[in-house]
């Protein structure tokens, strides 16, 4: 198995990484926010809501479930409706 | 340390970036056939697109002592054409003889639509008449969940395929355990902003340990970074995992898997030189 690191080794590593990429994220919302016009219907601008609340949230699997916000969804029977099994 | 770019596209590089990647430690990679920013009009284009690919580029490599290794086929935005699609499929076969073919990719999806569906599906035909390798490329962004389900769809579906003789390209953390689990290499390509950093890959690696995953550059015409395998080793040893954990995803993966390839032949560079 594949040796997991100490939690505060970690911290200690990537606290100013975190921390920039905290303030980076902040200082575009206020830019945002400083643009004419509103945004709040925009989808895009919505699941970036939905992505900050699962980092927050201690349900584990963080990058998985944010990605799976940013993603249109699959359906299993996508074959049928291009009717690929049926010649052209 | 010695390694393989699984996954690079050198027909966009320069011979400076030969160089680079040799003296980082590159020793073999291969090159997928891909779009090359504009869309081809012909089938003339790409037999002369996979003549650089099969006979120029392998001694741009060599003159850096690096084994260059490539795949061939219309990636998914030209699949678009379902006529220029079938003609340059029907070509491929006068190619997968010479010395560095090593099978059919980057197939895949792009905006998962029907036509690129139904070229994935002749493509699939194509490998497995003639016992291919298979090379996949995956969607970004927002259409990869979805391509990767229906890619994976179509694989299982085609009961020829010999899942263990097939790389799945470009996953990320929402695509990568399905690709394991259903018995496929898998590949994480380190991109700027699109795909996966070294950090996440490395993340990945920690999640799912070392089987059956690569790590590849892509390196193209676009913003990427071909010494993105160089950054992968560096983030893994700051994280002090070993050498030998490192050595088997970015050397010994790439070798078991091309290994499986009819054509491919590499002499180790400790072994070279000796007669
Ligand atoms: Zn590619």
């Amino acid at each position: 198995m594949i040796r997991q690191r100490a939690a505060m080794e970690i911290l200690n590593r990537e606290f100013l990484e975190i921390r920039c990429k905290v303030l980076e994220l902040a200082a575009a919302f206020d830019r945002l926010e400083r643009g004419s016009g509103g945004f709040d219907d925009d989808p895009r601008w919505r699941k970036v809501g939905e992505a900050i609340d699962v980092l927050r949230d201690d349900r584990g699997d963080r990058a998985e479930r944010v990605q799976l916000i940013f993603s249109r969804p699959y359906a299993p029977q996508w074959r049928d409706e291009f009717a690929l099994d049926r010649p052209e | 340390m010695y390694y393989f770019d699984p996954h690079i596209h050198m027909v966009s590089r320069t011979t400076d970036d030969y160089e680079t990647l040799a003296k980082m430690g590159c020793v073999a990679m291969s090159e997928p056939a891909f779009w090359a920013g504009f869309d081809r009009g012909s089938v003339e284009s790409f037999r002369d697109y996979f003549r650089q690919l099969t006979d120029f580029e392998p001694r741009r490599a060599a003159q850096y002592g690096v084994q260059h290794y490539t795949w061939l086929c219309i990636n998914a935005k030209e699949a678009e054409n379902v006529s220029l699609s079938r003609e340059v499929i029907a070509m491929i076969p006068e190619f997968l003889d010479k010395p560095n073919v090593l099978g059919i990719g980057e197939i895949g999806l792009n905006k998962n639509t029907r036509n690129e569906s139904r070229v994935f599906l002749e493509h699939l035909d194509l490998a497995a008449r003639f016992r291919q390798q298979i090379l996949i490329h995956t969607p970004h962004l927002e259409d990869k969940y979805q391509g990767t389900r229906m890619i994976l769809d179509m694989l299982i579906g085609d009961s020829r395929i010999e899942r263990s003789r097939v790389l799945v390209d470009h996953v990320e953390e929402h695509t990568v355990r399905t690709v394991l689990e259903e018995g496929f290499w898998a590949g994480m390509t380190l991109y700027p902003v699109t795909k996966c950093t070294p950090q996440r890959a490395a993340d990945i690696i920690e999640t799912y340990g070392p089987e059956r995953l690569m790590v590849n550059s892509a390196g193209d015409w676009g913003p990427s970074k071909p010494t993105a395998v160089p950054d992968f080793i560096l983030e893994m040893r700051r994280r002090g995992h070993p050498e030998s954990l490192i050595r088997k995803i970015v050397y010994d993966n790439p070798l078991e898997f091309f290994s499986q390839s009819a054509s491919f032949r590499f002499t180790a560079p400790e072994l070279r030189g000796h007669s």
